[in-house]
């Protein structure tokens, strides 16, 4: 066995042990928060896949998160919720009475949003650049529309509520490191140069022999898969879904997070996914009334994110890492000379 | 469905279509030149309402002064986010500058919510736009009959300026080759500003007669008609200008008739125009009028 493989795997066992201290030591208002860091990682990194790594500019992602959380909201809730739940409507016969696990639930939850994916992105994805931004941002609204209007199945407007609350921790970051794993992977596969080389340049890559279309299908679906679980979780971990949760302002925040990390990273996607969702509770007093006299300014945090993603975009366009990434020869090199430049040697 | 209504979902139809119409050339003029969706666009039509909604209300000036002054407003806001937004990374990847516009965007709608909050208010009511006219058994807005008419008018004056000017002259040039004619002496900056301007303005005029039609006002309002019309854009042909009025108009009446005939459809309205921009992207991705680009390698 390689040294790098152990050290990883050992990086992953410390992971763990702390996140065994953790959930038996913190609050559950940092635990909440730690749970959302690890599912914007996943969903970071689905959208880093289809965005940074394939080049597809697609804003679609809440539509994808949307039916992950509702098809894992459906099938995890019991019975008699489901009935409090569909009170002004009942729910079609054929959702009644299931009630699965939520592992195999959150996995049909990702094959289903690949579907949808799939469905989608066959025709949507021949178009490019702006084109596509703005097929997929209306096939997100498009998804919310329609989640409204079907009353018997996802409760309309009312939303779904009481939904067990099973994502802790261990849900959360396990998911997020087979979702590291699955990432590196594959980018580091044939698949994955054939998808940064269409992102450099369609033309030559479709002249060297790589299938345009297979290609982006494969990375929007596979995309799509990890978003409906990351969406899954999240419904299971708030324990509330509406449609109103999945607007543009969604697709938005993970926009931020790989924009910040960098467009093409997986380490960058990682970081500041921390960063942004840390950051976003912590500058919460930014909200409140800081000055005596001074009425609050609801929003202002908001306001903050925004610049932010300016400032990134205009000072710092490739983000935290650019497309660099972590690895234990980089780190050591590092280590022995810190200020000796690094590198690929 | 008798003819009395028929007529006046058609009058309603023609006026938001003339809206859309207006807000769309803003797209397909900032489209034409930079090639760009300005995600920002909609809500500078979001900023222009409530410039005119506090003209009026807070400040009492007289309703053309706070009109006039909203319109001025909205264009040196357009070209603000323009210098501040795009300027600095014109020459980045694409995908940058999508992004940097998605951000302007939404740092408007946020500023929009800190500054005049989040709840929902209630643009004046001017009773000589919002009377009602009955002719024959049909009730019809005056503003019915005169959003088409301004909005025609400010065409014939938009389609001057493009044709007829130096200024449009110049527009045509940068939007044709950027590099070309920035070496025959043009000044891209200034005419790129001058766009982003006077697409800024023409959301205006549609803002605030948005804002007589439809008098609640917040905040996100921007969000929805800015997406629809960047679809009348594409579906008119983007970077043409007659093109992005025909795609306003098929969307507007579209959409009211499609409510007017198919009540039971009435919740999936907002879909309408996707579902619609999805076919023409599949069937005529060029638009209605647009002109087929070969793509060079």
């Amino acid at each position: 066995m390689k040294k790098n493989t152990i050290y990883t795997i050992a990086a992953i066992f410390i992971l763990f042990i702390l996140v065994f201290i953790a959930n038996n030591t913190l609050d559950s208002y940092i635990l909440r928060i730690l749970n959302l860091c690890a599912i914007y990682t996943v969903l970071g990194l689905s959208m880093n896949l289809i965005n940074g790594f394939t080049g597809l500019f697609s804003l679609g992602h809440a539509g994808f998160m949307a039916v992950g959380a509702y098809v894992t909201a459906l099938l995890t809730m019991p019975v008699a919720v489901k009935q409090m739940n569909f009170f002004l409507k009942p729910i079609i016969p054929f959702l009644e009475n299931i009630v699965w696990p939520f592992l195999p639930s959150l996995i049909f939850a990702g094959i289903i949003s690949a579907i949808i994916a799939f469905l989608v992105g066959a025709p949507v994805l021949r178009l490019k650049g702006d084109y596509l931004a703005i097929a997929t941002l209306g096939f997100g609204e498009i998804i919310r529309v329609v989640f409204t209007n079907t009353q018997s199945i996802t409760n309309g407007a009312l939303g779904l509520k009481s939904i067990p609350t099973t994502t802790n921790l261990w849900w959360s970051f396990g998911t997020a490191v087979f979702t590291i794993f699955i990432m590196v992977s594959l980018i580091n596969s044939s698949y994955g140069r054939a998808f940064k080389s269409i992102r450099e340049d369609e033309v030559a890559a479709e002249s060297m022999g790589i299938s345009l279309f297979k290609h982006k299908v494969l990375s929007f679906a596979i995309g799509a898969f990890f978003a409906g679980i990351g969406g899954g979780l999240l419904g299971n971990l708030i324990g509330a879904i509406d449609p109103l949760m999945f607007r543009f302002t969604m697709t938005y925040n993970i926009l931020l997070i790989i924009v910040l990390g960098g467009m093409g990273s997986v380490t960058g996607t990682v970081i500041s996914a921390f960063i942004v969702t840390i950051s976003q509770e912590v500058l919460r007093f930014l909200d409140e009334a800081m000055i005596p006299g001074v009425p609050a300014l609801p929003g202002l945090r908001m306001v903050v994110f925004s610049i932010l993603l300016m400032a990134v975009v205009l000072f710092f366009r490739h983000g935290l890492m650019g497309t660099r990434e972590f690895s234990w020869d980089k780190l050591r090199i590092f280590l022995k000379k810190p200020l000796a430049k690094g590198g690929n040697k | 469905m008798t003819l009395e209504l028929f007529l006046q979902h058609l009058a309603n139809g023609i006026s938001l279509g003339s809206l859309y119409a207006l807000i769309a050339i803003g797209y397909t003029m900032v489209y034409g030149i930079l090639r760009l969706i300005n995600f920002a666009h909609g809500d500078i039509f979001m900023m222009a309402v409530y410039f005119a909604f506090f003209g009026f209300v807070t400040f009492g000036m007289p309703w053309y002064v706070s009109f006039i002054v909203a319109i001025a407003l909205t264009g040196i806001l357009g070209i603000t986010v323009e210098t501040l937004a795009y300027r600095p990374i014109r020459e980045a990847p694409r995908i940058s500058i999508l992004i940097s516009s998605i951000g302007a965007s939404y740092l408007l709608e946020n500023l929009a919510i800190v500054i005049f909050g989040g709840r929902p208010k209630t643009f004046p009511q001017i009773a000589m736009f919002t009377d009602m006219v009955q002719i024959g058994n049909v009730h019809i807005q005056k503003l019915s009959f005169l959003i088409p008419v301004i909005t025609l008018a400010l065409l014939f004056v938009l389609m001057y300026l493009i044709n007829k000017t130096k200024s449009g002259m110049a527009m045509r040039a940068v939007s044709k080759d950027f590099e070309t004619a920035k070496i025959m002496g043009v000044d891209v900056n200034r005419t790129i500003s001058f766009t982003f301007g006077l697409g800024s303005l023409l959301a205006a005029v549609g803002g605030i007669m948005w804002g007589l039609k439809f008098p609640s006002i917040l905040p996100l309002m921007g969000v929805m008609p800015g997406i629809k019309c960047f679809i009348a854009a594409v579906i008119g042909g983007i970077g043409n200008t007659m093109g992005a009025v025909i795609g306003g108009f098929i969307l507007g009446i579209g959409e009211i008739l499609l409510v007017a005939f198919l009540p039971a459809l009435s919740g999936y309205r907002d879909a309408f125009s996707f579902i619609l921009l999805i076919l023409i992207l599949l069937f005529k991705p060029t638009g209605i009028m647009g002109e087929k680009i070969s793509e060079k390698v």
